[in-house]
């Protein structure tokens, strides 16, 4: 425990001073993503995880975030800060509407149908001619501020909001593991029905858990439009996403708490450095590197690399 | 009619079937009831209706006078009516102490708290020296006790148990009769669903027959044992002879 939290500090502490070692814009940029995806990841994991609720629709909440703070920068002027919590509000409420009936579905059913719920939002979107429809929005060039949330000259304030974003997720996460709620989601993924035998009522669990998810996922796409300044449905909602996220933290290791962040820290730079020198091939090296990396962890490591650091493992 | 838990005309039907038929009967704080009958008797189907696992088509199911009949399950736990699964339902991938705290959790909000209840009641079950394993890890018959403990911790005035004596060897059926009579002796209210009667004859109190979704007979065990509907529909003229002979010696 205390060598855990010792190991944690140092990767905190790390993350910290990587800017000032790491002038160049990629660098940046990779930690970027990285701790972009491992914050939705982390997302992903409260249901999909702990509570063993597999979804491939946590790209609406990405896309509902992007397109809030967009919406409400480009139309009504409000700053993306102010967005960012709108866009909270929205991406729990589609949660509610998503989550709902849903929850009802009792395995595959349910994965299929969040599916659809992302499919359907890109659909929508992409006809939708107030927030652009297939076009997109650009996002307004201002001033840089942290008002703003534009930053042009360097990718480094980027790179610290990030930061604090991820640190809230783990934070979140942390307090999640360790709460009835935790529990809860654990007994539901074991066994439902044991689970209400003993009073657990699960859909509320479940939606509990799905609102967490949502609200993670949909700063990270508020932080997206602010940072990219341009989005449109494929970007933000596309099931690609939502794939990965679920790729991600099955590396990295269900239902464990630096799961995800070990995942994203193994699958996004690959992903990436693979695309950036063999992406422009055009042979689709990318793809077969990091679907090679996937077979490896489901033979070598099933519970996910995260295990590798469990002592002794049971 | 009085009693904690009261069933009036409970009838429930699967399509044509019908698994339940008109079965009323009372239970009384603190009493130990068995519920017998054949394979198919709709033994459990009436457990799931009480723990409201399923909807009794027809007729009530009252819990301090108050109707339970549509309730959900996770309400009639809150209400105080614990269960365990024919088949076991433990949380295989859970420790027996995150097990056991996952029903201290409905009266305790904190985790510390309900570490704490848990441990208690995992001491009072047996399992103080095992509480970090797996759940998958134990024994059918440990596991069987696990969910009774789970369900202990709940805090319940009811707790229906499920043929916790299936499948147990000789020791162990010793073992749990003894646990059921201990639970007795702490105040709890037992329904007991069993096919093994050397398990059950010692310590319920009143015993209940199903067969073919009706009650067919209900009365104290030495009762039971001599009545002839019984004799004939489940415990067969084989049982009656061997028990009759062990009573003369």
């Amino acid at each position: 425990m205390k060598k855990g939290l010792c190991l944690f500090f140092i990767f905190v502490a790390l993350l910290i001073v990587f800017p000032f070692f790491f002038r160049n814009p990629f660098p940046r940029h990779l930690l970027i993503m990285i701790m972009m995806y491992a914050v939705m990841s982390i997302g992903w994991n409260i249901i999909g995880g702990y509570g063993g609720q597999v979804t491939f629709g946590n790209a609406a909440f990405f896309g509902v975030g992007a397109y809030t703070s967009s919406v409400l920068l480009t139309k009504a002027g409000l700053s993306p800060w102010t967005g960012m919590a709108a866009g909270c509000v929205s991406s729990l409420v589609l949660a509610f509407i998503v989550g709902y009936p849903c929850f009802r579905l009792k395995g595959h059913y349910f994965a299929i149908a969040t599916i659809a719920i992302g499919q359907i939002m890109m659909g929508l979107f992409m006809v939708w001619d107030f927030v652009g429809a297939a076009v997109g929005i650009y996002l307004p060039i201002l001033p840089q501020s942290f008002r703003n949330f534009e930053f042009h000259a360097t990718k480094l304030p980027y790179y610290y909001i990030m930061l604090a974003m991820f640190l809230f997720a783990i934070g979140v996460a942390f307090l999640v593991e360790r709460s009835r709620l935790g529990y809860y989601l654990r007994a539901i993924k074991d066994d439902p029905d044991g689970a209400r035998s003993v009073g657990v009522n699960i859909r509320r669990c479940k939606l509990y858990a799905f609102c967490l998810s949502a609200v993670l996922t949909s700063i990270c796409g508020t932080f997206y439009a602010q940072y990219v300044l341009y989005i449109d449905p494929p970007s933000t909602f596309g099931l690609m996403i939502s794939i990965d996220l679920c790729i991600i933290s099955l590396i990295g290791g269900l239902g464990k708490l630096f799961g995800p962040v070990i995942g994203s820290f193994v699958f996004i730079p690959l992903v990436e450095l693979t695309r950036v020198y063999l992406g422009s091939e055009g042979q689709g090296i990318d793809l077969m590197l990091y679907s090679l990396l996937m077979i490896a962890v489901a033979i070598l490591r099933p519970q996910g690399l995260s295990s590798l650091f469990a002592r002794g493992g049971r | 009619m009085s009693g904690i838990l009261r069933l009036e005309h409970v009838t429930k039907r699967f399509g044509g079937l019908a698994a339940n038929q008109d079965v009323s009967f009372a239970v009384d704080r603190g009493e130990v009831i068995g519920l017998i009958g054949p394979n198919g008797a709709g033994k459990s189907t009436l457990f799931n209706c009480i723990s409201c696992f399923y909807r009794a088509t027809e007729g009530r199911i009252l819990f301090h006078d108050r109707e339970i009949t549509n309730d959900t399950p996770e309400a009639a736990c809150k209400r105080g009516i614990g269960r365990t699964f024919q088949i076991v339902r433990v949380f295989r991938e859970m420790s027996v102490l995150e097990n056991i705290m996952i029903g201290a959790f409905l009266k305790c909000e904190k985790t510390k708290e309900a570490r704490a209840r848990a441990g208690e009641v995992a001491g009072l079950f047996g399992f103080s020296a095992k509480l970090d394993r797996l759940a998958a890890s134990l024994t059918i018959s440990e596991q069987k006790r696990l969910e009774v403990a789970r369900a202990f911790a709940t805090g319940p005035e009811v707790l229906l148990l499920d043929e916790v004596m299936a499948g147990l060897n000789i020791q162990e059926v010793r073992e749990t009769t003894e646990l059921v009579g201990r639970l007795k002796g702490l105040g709890m209210t037992l329904i007991l669903v069993e096919h093994v009667m050397e398990g059950i004859m010692p310590v319920a109190d009143r015993v209940v027959v199903l067969d073919y979704g009706r009650k067919i007979a209900e009365g104290p065990p030495h009762e039971i044992v001599k009545d002839e509907k019984v004799i004939k529909a489940y415990l067969g003229v084989k049982y009656a002879e061997r028990r009759a002979r062990r009573s003369v010696v």
